[in-house]
């Protein structure tokens, strides 16, 4: 078991050679790697890097994202046209097919554009601006607390690790869409609310991957050797137990991105969402919704086509990883 | 066992009321229910009478026992949009909503085992690769922009299938269902295949999974060696022992079939409790909402118990006496 990219926490090292016959066995291969690191040998991450880059599809799917991220980023920048600039839109182009020409010919509308004269690539190129963050955003807020809480029962153990994993799996027991769809309904719309909606369906993964990582990790000599340290519980729990619960978790941070923009954009679509000064995928989708029957199929495809390959890329990197991060794998 | 069902179900009653709880807060609470309640155009001296009538002057927790007495009682309100009670409203489309998740889990079932086993039996074959691959498709797309997608092309342009509604249906032992006639069943297709796609993907992985697991075990090496035949070996031997997890998932996800649906619905216009409930929200029919939220929560606390029984019925060794929860 070892952790990514990560210094190892020194402590570790230190209640390692403290309790020498022991760490031998049982101290995180990160120990030994340190030293490794040095001399420009195999670090952690250039093992972890290395076995990611076996798999040539998962390597296509990081490219993917990656190129996908650069685009969310630089929306404002590469985007032919600002879409929420009314200044810049014309009626008069409204519903244009792929490849048209704007009417003042100055601009070529690649994947056409919509009923209001929005040019579909600057939509799309926005609105993975706006899926990604909401996404990333609330896997981050859904890992802060589910790692809380996770860590907190199996540290604590007793009545509070009974309750948070009692609640975690009542929760669990009901698709994530209905839990979303209820808390939208009682909250209304709103950035901040899908947020507070996707934390709430996704932190129960996070506390109980973590926790039962950490009830393994616990028992390992290494903690034992930092608590016959008398170092501080915080610490032990922060920079010995932490660290090594990582691994599993990332995996499941992953796949959970994937997951919240693929929920957000659906929700959106139902009009639960995003409201729609905020276009995300999802509500770009349902937009052209309305003229998909006459046969006006791009204004709903290419959103769906970019959502898809946010998805996939992440996907595909999720399960390399998974793989990568698998200590049963590893020797 | 006995002292395992009536755990599981004091605990049932708990997460009910604590749904009921949440419901109730979150309606009466968060928004003020004056304004849902009572008619804008009333005058003061009406509201006050409103308020008065409705006990909304007592303490919450007060309300919250009325509300429960009410809903024990069936009365959850009347819907403001078709002035009918609304669990009414819900139990009429609840058929719709149930005919859908059905057919979608028949799909998932009756082409995901085959394809699962095909897999499973040569994975490392060009159809077990293709099938693996599809699957995993089925798992990454997004479930309502396949949904259009099928619309642009059966519909839009093939013209094949209608895009939306139920079309006729027919009475089958008093209740409306479509699969009766070659119009429902044209209705039906769509929607149906499209909730299914996810599940499909789902019974494909764990079928192949379980395939390949059991070919490994001591009992289907005996088998073969008694010489009996692989259609046997495979149909018997190893799909009984397969069926345990499959079922259990099955079981499960149809419930998340019907959550599910609430997007097919919306997509397809197929006129469920889905449907029923996007249109309540957004016209803020709050009784309707309350309705459909309990009646969901109490359909899937059902559901999780039948599945939990039929797992210690279908596999011995679950003892769930023994099982601490």
């Amino acid at each position: 078991m070892s952790f990514p990219g990560e210094t190892p926490p020194r402590d570790a090292e230190i209640a390692a050679s403290a309790v020498s016959a022991v760490s031998a066995v049982s101290a995180p291969p990160a120990v030994s790697s340190v030293i490794a690191a040095g001399e420009g040998e195999e670090t952690p991450l250039r093992r972890i890097a290395a076995d990611f880059a076996d798999s040539r599809l998962a390597l296509a799917g990081l490219a993917l994202f990656l190129a996908i991220l650069a685009v969310a980023v630089l929306a404002p920048v590469i985007s032919p046209q600002n879409p929420y600039d009314l200044a810049q839109l014309d009626v008069l182009d409204s519903r244009l097919e792929p490849g048209a020409r704007s009417g003042d010919g100055k601009q070529v509308f690649w994947l056409g554009t919509d009923d209001q004269g929005r040019d579909m690539l600057s939509a799309i190129f926005y609105g993975l601006r706006i899926s990604l963050g909401v996404g990333v955003s609330a896997t981050l807020c859904a890992l802060a607390l589910g790692l809380t809480l996770g860590l907190a029962g199996a540290f604590l153990g007793g009545r509070v690790d009974t309750l948070i994993m009692r609640v975690a799996d009542i929760q669990l027991s009901f698709p994530a869409i209905l839990i979303a769809l209820i808390l939208l309904a009682l909250l209304g719309q709103g950035i901040d609310k899908i947020i507070i909606a996707l934390v709430a369906v996704q932190w129960a993964y996070y506390a109980r991957t973590v926790r039962s990582a950490a009830l393994v990790e616990r028992s390992k000599e290494y903690i034992e050797a930092a608590t016959c340290l008398a170092l501080p519980a915080s610490r032990i729990v922060f920079r010995h137990l932490l660290p090594n619960c990582l691994p599993p978790v990332i995996v499941v941070a992953t796949v959970q991105v994937a997951a919240a923009i693929a929920l957000e954009a659906t929700l959106s679509f139902l009009g639960l969402g995003l409201p729609i000064t905020e276009p995300s995928l999802g509500l770009l989708i349902s937009n052209g919704f309305t003229y998909m029957l006459s046969g006006k199929y791009w204004i709903s495809f290419f959103p769906g086509v970019a959502l898809l390959a946010t998805i996939v890329s992440i996907n595909l990197v999720g399960d390399q990883l998974r793989d990568v991060l698998n200590p049963r794998l590893q020797i | 066992m006995l002292v395992y069902v009536i755990r599981r179900l004091l605990q049932s009653v708990v997460v009910l009321l604590a749904m009921s709880l949440l419901v109730f807060v979150g309606v009466y609470a968060i928004g003020n229910p004056v304004d849902i309640l009572i008619n804008p155009q009333a005058d003061q001296e009406d509201i006050e009478r409103a308020i008065k009538g409705l006990g909304l002057d007592k303490p919450l927790w007060e309300q919250y026992l009325v509300f429960l007495r009410q809903a024990l009682a069936g009365d959850l309100g009347k819907s403001f949009a078709f002035n009918v009670p609304a669990i009414q409203l819900i139990v009429e489309r609840m058929p719709a909503t149930l005919e859908l998740a059905t057919a979608a889990m028949l799909i998932a079932i009756v082409l995901g085992l085959p394809l699962g086993l095909w897999a499973g039996l040569a994975p490392r074959s060009v159809a077990g690769r293709t099938i693996m691959t599809g699957s995993i498709l089925g798992f990454s797309l997004p479930t309502f922009w396949v949904g259009l997608m099928l619309i642009m092309v059966f519909s839009v342009h093939l013209g094949w299938l209608p895009s939306n509604g139920r079309g006729p249906t027919t009475e089958l032992l008093g209740v409306p269902v479509s699969f009766l006639s070659w119009e429902g069943l044209k209705h039906l297709a769509m929607p149906a295949t499209n909730l299914a796609l996810f599940n499909l993907a789902l019974v494909i992985r764990l079928t192949r999974a379980g395939t390949r697991e059991a070919l490994l075990q001591d009992y289907v090496k005996f088998a073969r060696a008694k010489g009996l035949s692989n259609a046997r070996v495979v149909g018997v031997h190893v799909l009984k022992n397969i069926a345990i997890p499959i079922v259990t998932v099955i079981g499960l996800q149809f419930g998340s079939l019907i959550a599910f649906a609430i997007v097919t619905e919306t997509i397809f216009a197929w006129p469920g409790m889905g449907k029923l409930i996007i249109d309540s929200i957004n016209v803020l029919d709050r009784p309707v909402i309350v309705a459909y939220l309990l009646i969901i929560v109490t359909l899937f606390i059902v559901i999780n118990l039948l599945v939990d029984l039929l797992y210690s019925v279908l596999d011995p060794r679950v003892r769930l006496a023994d099982a601490r929860t």
